[in-house]
């Protein structure tokens, strides 16, 4: 009971913080992916999404992708673009400035998950990626 | 007195307009040894072209180009790059207004001195400018694991983010 509380609590923030276009936590991001999913924060997985990120997908020309290929396989480190451009770290540990800004984030899922599943994320699979990065250290 | 001292000032306010005239860089040339482009700045411009890779000067290409491009962002060189449409909006019209043939750079007119009109290449590299400017670099120093490919323009040209190409800041990578 206490529990849904909190968790229909952090959901309404986030959504008045994205009417409000203030920042975003990775908490209230997690808590507007697991309502979106409808599912209570609780039943994120940072196991799956730690298989989401590590996977590899057949990609379009037939090489083998994933989140890591550019990120590399460890998220609190800088990755490289596929022109060879430094990309800052994912993971919030290494990198605050990471899942606070709700547009942003949709962004990159929307081109990202197209271009290593050829598909879009799901809200529970988005909920667990963020799930699985703000525990990296 | 009071003529020598106007005199004076008439003098070195020539002396300083024609320094200013002279020595500053004007425009985007300088020689032949390369190229330093005017400063641009457009915030979506350089937030969203370069996430991924440096913010290509919009003078490198006309605007039929940038149209073509930037109407295939969710095919971008094998990548996704769409962006919402009032974004995309904003940086073609930026392109187009900066564009190789716009009129507006010196850099441009190079570019499309060697372009017929009903060309509209997607790759700066497959432009005749392009080409001839870098016919020295081999294959095997393109394909170098610390430059990747021709679109890896800072690889060598440090300052390219800053719009600086002059030939003495080129260094290639090992």
């Amino acid at each position: 009971m206490i529990k849904r509380f909190v968790c229909s609590g952090l959901a309404m923030l986030g959504t008045v913080s994205a009417l409000a276009g203030a920042a975003e936590t990775p908490a209230s991001l997690m808590a507007q992916y697991a309502k979106q999913a409808g599912v209570p924060v609780s039943a994120l997985s940072a196991e799956r999404g730690a298989a989401l990120y590590r996977t590899e997908h057949p990609g379009r020309n037939g090489q083998a992708v994933s989140c890591a290929g550019c990120h590399t396989a460890n998220p609190t480190q800088a990755g490289r673009t596929r022109i060879g451009k430094r990309i800052e770290p994912l993971a919030p540990a290494a990198n605050p400035q990471r899942f606070t800004d709700a547009a942003k984030v949709e962004k990159w899922f929307r081109r990202n998950c197209q271009d290593v599943l050829q598909r879009e994320c799901s809200a529970q699979e988005k909920g667990d990626f963020i799930t699985w990065l703000s525990q990296a250290k | 007195m009071n003529y020598l001292l106007r005199g004076i000032g008439v003098v070195s306010a020539v002396g300083v307009f024609s320094l200013l005239a002279f020595s500053l860089p004007s425009g985007d040339a300088r020689g032949d040894g390369g190229y330093t482009l005017p400063k641009l700045t457009h915030k979506n411009w350089q937030q969203e072209c370069a996430s991924c890779h440096i913010a290509y000067p919009p003078s490198m290409l006309p605007k039929a180009s940038w149209r073509r491009l930037m109407g295939g962002l969710d095919q971008h060189f094998g990548e996704n790059a769409s962006l919402d449409p009032a974004t995309q909006a904003d940086i073609l019209r930026f392109l187009e207004a900066n564009a190789a043939d716009s009129g507006t750079s010196r850099m441009g007119s190079r570019v499309m001195r060697s372009m017929s009109p009903s060309e509209a290449p997607l790759r700066i590299t497959e432009t005749r400018w392009f080409v001839r400017k870098h016919d020295e670099v081999s294959r095997a120093t393109w394909s170098r694991k610390s430059i990747g490919s021709a679109a890896n323009c800072a690889a060598c040209h440090r300052q390219a983010e800053r719009g600086v190409f002059d030939e003495d800041t080129v260094r290639i990578p090992k």
